[in-house]
């Protein structure tokens, strides 16, 4: 693998990422999954690093799920998303943050659409005036929330604590990136480094002092994939893709996975157990699993934030042989108690 | 008026085999010719090229051939056009800064380049130790040297990267890659006699003479294996092997596999000077990129302006062969256009 051939691809992915003054709209499934992750990145822009990021209690669903599984059309999701914008606009704000890789796959999907065929951004307008007189300004910028960690990860780092390095031989941890498909997959221009070699979690986990594992199958499917986990008849598709991860990951003794959707981190948390239930084999150093992590939660452990603070303690795999290799204390009668 | 061949001045620009076929052709005529080639030789893409299809012909012994008949001609090498102005039926043409070509006609041999095989991301090349393109192939088998190539056993072919693809914009096919990935992997074969050697291809077009042949050679002799279906994505495993997903499309079945050399059949491209040299002769380009003919069946050699004519690989993919044949059907066009000024 040649780092500089990398760089050469990086350098023609270059994405405008604004810093501050965001609309930022949280996940449908995110805060069931891993409730405390939106929470720290809010906490990280706004407090930590005095950043300007508004959110409203009236935004809803982008419909991206229902959309992904055939029960919406897409002018209905197209409405919906126009709705998002209008509290957007309505708000004041011009950039655009989104917290889902669906949804930021959607928002990409429909804005390109728009460009290509204005006459549907007119009808859309006209929808969402009959359905609720509202108005809307198309986003100056579209960013993922990961983009935006992506852009202050070396303030992250100035400012933390701890280092993704194994306090007990110094060497960096080795990490997994897994990027959700819908981040640069369709539109390989709207992620940052593209959507063979996407640089947005490799560039945190460098700046953070870790190393990253380029596996083979690096860029498959997590294993949610939509259809192969919401039909219950296909889960075992679902189970088989992140199987096929784990086996080409495995080689390379990951210490740990840091993603940045809501569904992967999910399925590659929690299908480790059921490979362990019905494979009998269990990944990771000394058969401990394999720990999987949100942006905002390895972020948070780098800023310091106490581990059950950022909600570790919902993660089906156990993620303290990551905080013992980091040198991070915490305590084991508090993980489950409530504040 | 006389055509008085030997005071009439044909600027080339190009020193690849169209123009230096050109100039060998205008030189019997007793033209006087002027080579303008960007590189510091004659040759061009030849100069890259280590044996060509079908009969294995040394494309130095064809550059040398050629060059040598070019001799009395004048040659600017390293040089690039700066301007040009079309003044009482001249073209007064500024090479370098510092020289003036004065040219009665003006031929476009400005060839082609090589798809870069780095913007199909998904194959790796430049990022992966183990894959390669058709040009670094030939080098090795020029030179016996790469370090990307250590004695492998198994070896993949990718056909028509870059080429019959609208991803990258170059909807065209490129036509030599089939035959050029044949004869690669018989060499290849014969260098490495154990080697397992799939080639990866949408069609195989074999369209000229032999070319049918070296292919069923390339089966039944040489036991290389041809898998319809493309190439979806290449990553390295731990072993630094180059890790294919396809798809066999007669079998309806995805494949993966393991290999040890990856090969990518680059297509031809314009020349990326053709914009640039389109812009000074106001010379129209067409959608696939190479330059547009005034009629690709009548009059294939014409742009469509007053003393500008066009040849080779520049009006899109040709053999070796065709672009001679397209070199000495330029200068007859040259020739009659002079002879009625």
């Amino acid at each position: 693998m040649k780092i500089e051939g990398k760089k050469l691809i990086w350098s023609e992915y270059q994405k405008d990422i604004p810093e501050d003054h965001y609309f930022y709209v949280r996940s449908c499934i995110r805060q069931n999954f891993f409730p405390a992750s939106e929470k720290t990145f809010l906490d990280i822009v706004r407090n930590r690093l005095s950043l300007d990021f508004f959110e409203t209690e009236h935004h809803t669903t982008c419909g991206g799920i229902a959309y992904h599984s055939d029960a919406i059309p897409q002018e209905t999701l197209m409405t919906i998303v126009a709705r998002q914008f209008a509290l957007m606009t309505e708000s004041g704000y011009s950039n655009y943050a989104a917290s889902c890789i669906t949804s930021f796959g959607i928002y990409n999907e429909i804005l390109e659409t728009w460009k290509e065929s204005p006459e549907i951004e007119t009808k859309v307008r006209e929808m969402l005036w009959k359905a609720c007189r509202r108005e809307f300004k198309i986003p100056l910028h579209l960013s993922h929330a990961s983009d935006i960690i992506y852009k202050l990860r070396d303030k992250i780092a100035e400012i933390g604590v701890n280092r993704l390095i194994n306090i007990k031989t110094g060497e960096p941890l080795r990490v997994v990136e897994h990027i959700g498909c819908h981040y640069s997959k369709m539109f390989p221009s709207k992620g940052v480094g593209g959507a063979e070699y996407p640089v947005v979690l490799s560039g945190m986990v460098e700046s953070w002092g870790g190393e990253i594992i380029d596996c083979p199958e690096r860029r498959h499917c997590c294993g949610f994939g939509f259809r192969q986990y919401l039909i219950q008849s296909n889960r075992g598709y679902s189970l088989a893709n992140t199987h096929k991860k784990f086996e080409s990951m495995e080689p390379y003794k990951p210490d740990m996975i840091i993603t940045n959707c809501p569904g992967c981190p999910y399925f590659l948390d929690r299908w480790q157990y059921v490979i362990k239930e019905t494979q009998g084999k269990t990944y990771g150093e000394n058969s401990q699993g394999i720990p999987v992590f949100t942006y905002e939660e390895v972020a948070g452990l780098i800023l310091g934030y106490d581990p059950w603070d950022l909600g570790l303690q919902m993660h089906q795999t156990d993620v303290e042989p990551l905080l013992d290799k980091m040198g991070i204390s915490y305590s084991s009668s508090d993980k489950y108690k409530l504040k | 008026m006389k055509n008085n061949t030997d005071s009439r001045t044909i600027a080339i620009i190009g020193g690849g085999p169209a123009g230096m076929e050109c100039a060998a052709q205008l030189k019997t005529l007793g033209y006087k010719c002027v080579i303008i080639e960007k590189g510091d030789k004659l040759g061009g893409n030849l100069n890259n090229w280590d044996r060509l299809f079908p009969e294995g012909i040394e494309a130095q012994k064809v550059v040398k051939e050629l060059a040598e008949k070019t001799k009395g001609s004048k040659l600017f090498l390293n040089s690039t056009i700066e301007s040009v102005k079309h003044e009482k039926g001249k073209y007064n043409i500024v090479v370098s800064g510092k020289d003036i070509v004065e040219a009665d006609s003006v031929i476009i041999c400005t060839g082609f380049d090589l798809f870069p095989a780095e913007k199909k991301e998904e194959y790796g090349y430049n990022i992966y130790n183990h894959v390669i393109t058709n040009r670094d192939l030939e080098q090795y088998f020029k030179k016996r040297v790469d370090s990307r190539i250590q004695n492998p056993s198994k070896i993949g072919f990718v056909h028509c990267v870059g080429s019959r693809d609208e991803k990258v914009c170059n909807r065209h096919c490129s036509k030599l890659c089939c035959v050029t990935a044949v004869k690669q992997a018989i060499e290849l074969k014969e260098i490495f006699p154990k080697s397992e050697i799939i080639c990866f291809y949408m069609d195989l077009r074999m369209f000229g003479r032999g070319y049918e042949d070296i292919y069923h050679d390339a089966q039944y002799k040489y036991g290389i294996r041809f898998i319809r279906g493309r190439v979806s994505e290449v990553s390295e495993n731990i072993e630094m092997g180059v890790v294919v997903k396809a798809e066999d499309t007669l079998q309806s079945k995805p494949i993966k596999i393991t290999l040890d050399l990856l090969v990518l059949m680059s297509g031809m491209m314009n020349s990326h000077t053709a914009s640039q040299i389109a812009e000074q002769f106001d010379a129209p380009i067409s959608n696939d990129g190479f330059f547009e003919q005034s009629s690709r069946t009548l009059s294939k050699n014409s742009v469509g302006k007053k003393g500008i004519f066009i040849a080779g690989t520049s009006t899109g993919p040709k053999t070796l062969p065709e672009t001679l044949n397209d070199a000495r059907g330029v200068v007859l066009e040259v020739h009659q256009y002079l002879s009625n000024l």
